[in-house]
Formats: C-alpha cells, structure tokens, sequence
C-alpha cells in the first residue's frame, strides 16, 4: 500500500465483510507527542481471542478464494516501520477496534493519501452502513456522520447523483480544505531539528 | 406445521420479489469494483474514482454502483463485474481509468461487451 488512506480503506473492507452495520474512524494528529493514530471501530461479527492471535499471520485469512490474508500484515508492518505498533481487540459477540499508532516525524511514516477518495468509496459503496469519521490536528477537527448526511437527503441513497454531489463538496472541498490548512505543530516539529 | 400449498409458495415469491425491486430500485445494472487487498494495492480506488466521476459528468441513474471483496484472481486486479439485467455477469481486469470510461461508454450504457478487455462471462462461484 502506497499509502495510509489506502491500509484505510483496505481495513474498512473487512469490517464491512464481518457484517458491520456502523464503523468510525477516527484519525488524530498530535505535534506535541509526534503521535498519528488511526483507529477503526465496527460492530461487525468480531474474532475470537485464537484468532485475534493469528491474524496478523499473512497466511491465515477468512476468504476462501485464495489462502493468504495481507491486509492487517501490511497495516501493522506500515506502523511498525514508523516506530509505531498495531493493535487489534476484538470480541466474539461482536466488535473489534483496530488501533494503528505511528510515530509522525518518521522518516518512514507513508503519507496520509487521499482521505477523500477512500471515504467516498466506502460510503458510495456502502450507502447502508453507517460511517463516522473524525480527524483531529492539535485541537482542530474535522467530522462526518453519514446518518446526519442522509438525513439532509430524504428519500435518496448517498450513492444517488444528489448524494454523490452532497458527498463530494463534504469530502472533496470541506475536508481538503480542513487538510490544507496550516497546522500550528508542524512548524514547530520542523524548528526543533 | 401445515403443510404449504402452491398457493402460499406463489405468496412467498411475490413478497419475496416485491421486496428485491424495492431493494434495488430502478437499476438497470449493476457495477461492482472489486476491492480486495490485492485491488486497493494495484489502484482499484482509482477505478472507484474514475466512475463516480464519470456518472455524475453523464448524470448516470440507473445503474447502481457497489463494491466487494476479492474475486479471486489477484494477478488480474484492478476488476470490475458489470451486470445488466439478467444477462450473465461480464468481469473485467488489469483496468486503468481509460479502460473504465470505454467500458462504462461501450457496454455498461452502450450494452455491448468490450471484447478485446472482458476476463470472462459468468460468476467466479459458477458450478
């Protein structure tokens, strides 16, 4: 994966195939600590503690159409090349949390991606689900509920033309818009060096 | 338990039907970009991308727009399945975003099969 949006979305997917019928994610960046966390939250089926233990194995997967599982291998092998660890918890009765810490200064921390693009995907792919996304920068923030976003279109899929619009001036200008603005830390990250 | 006769069969598929069109709404045909590790890795969000443009550019409506995983063969990705109808559905692979806009222009509205692109008619779960 050449970037984080992508371990995102591809994170996302297995969620969605658990059964998940509300995910977040929320992403928070904080200079003081330089510390970015990822953490995707569902309420899909969940794993058991045995395989919670495996699944970091690339040869363990639930699909049946081939025998090696990348997805989460590569998440965790992306945080721990940036001084960073992966972190699952999941529940049989239903839920996991995947926590992705990374240190973010690193050299080797991939860039964010284009967060946009993934969150479009995944809500136009899935108007059913609920999604919840959060992005927080040293104090400022940036939210998306994708019930409140149907709520303001009744009677229309966000995957509609109306809802594909209404998702793209949200993720294509607003939340750009919150990316591009100046962050306060990264000066000061650079000023330390 | 009694027994079902044909009649309450006959109700089931009605209801059952009525329910189908309801979930699918008015679409002619189905997209579906396949969205597996091995997709997102080889640039399968770009094909997301390209088609969500492209229906809003040529205000496309009736074809419903989805994703799934994995169909199994990783070394085709990016894949796309179209379905139209009830017409077998046709899978694409190794797309670019060029190859997406002929297949949306020629088959998925135009209705004929981009030959020289498809992989093969039918479903990977076939027999």
């Amino acid at each position: 994966m050449q970037d984080l949006s992508l371990h995102i979305l591809d994170v996302v997917e297995n969620s969605i195939t658990a059964g998940a019928r509300n995910i977040e994610i929320i992403v928070s960046e904080d200079a003081g600590k330089d510390l970015l966390t990822i953490e995707i939250s569902d309420d899909g089926k969940g794993m058991d503690e045995e395989f919670v233990q495996k699944v970091l194995d690339p040869f363990i997967t639930t699909r049946t159409e081939r025998r090696v599982g990348l997805g989460l291998s590569l998440f965790a092998e992306s945080a721990r090349m940036s001084n960073g660890h992966l972190r699952i918890r999941s529940n049989k009765l239903g839920g996991t949390k995947i926590t992705a810490l990374f240190q973010h200064s690193h050299i080797d921390r991939r860039p964010m991606g284009d967060l946009g693009s993934t969150l479009m995907t995944l809500i136009a792919g899935n108007p059913q689900i609920d999604f919840v996304y959060r992005h927080t920068r040293d104090g400022r923030r940036f939210e998306l509920d994708s019930k409140e976003l149907k709520e303001r279109l009744p009677n229309k899929s966000l995957a509609s033309t109306e809802g594909l619009k209404l998702l793209r001036k949200e993720l294509k200008t607003n939340l750009l818009e919150f990316l591009h603005t100046a962050w306060p830390g990264a000066h000061k990250l650079r000023d330390q060096k | 338990m009694p027994k079902l006769t044909l009649d309450d069969l006959k109700k089931m598929r009605e209801s059952s039907r009525k329910n189908l069109s309801l979930r699918e709404g008015n679409f002619r045909g189905k997209l579906i970009v396949h969205l597996g590790t091995c997709g997102i890795a080889a640039g399968a969000r770009g094909i997301v991308d390209t088609f969500l443009e492209q229906f809003d550019e040529m205000e496309v409506s009736d074809i419903m727009f989805a994703t799934t995983g994995c169909a199994g063969l990783c070394s085709e990705e990016p894949m796309i399945t179209v379905e139209l109808g009830d017409s077998a559905p046709v899978k694409y692979g190794k797309l670019t975003p060029e190859k997406a806009i002929k297949i949306l222009e020629e088959h998925v509205l135009g209705g004929s099969i981009v030959k020289n692109l498809a992989l093969g008619v039918g479903s990977e779960r076939a027999g």
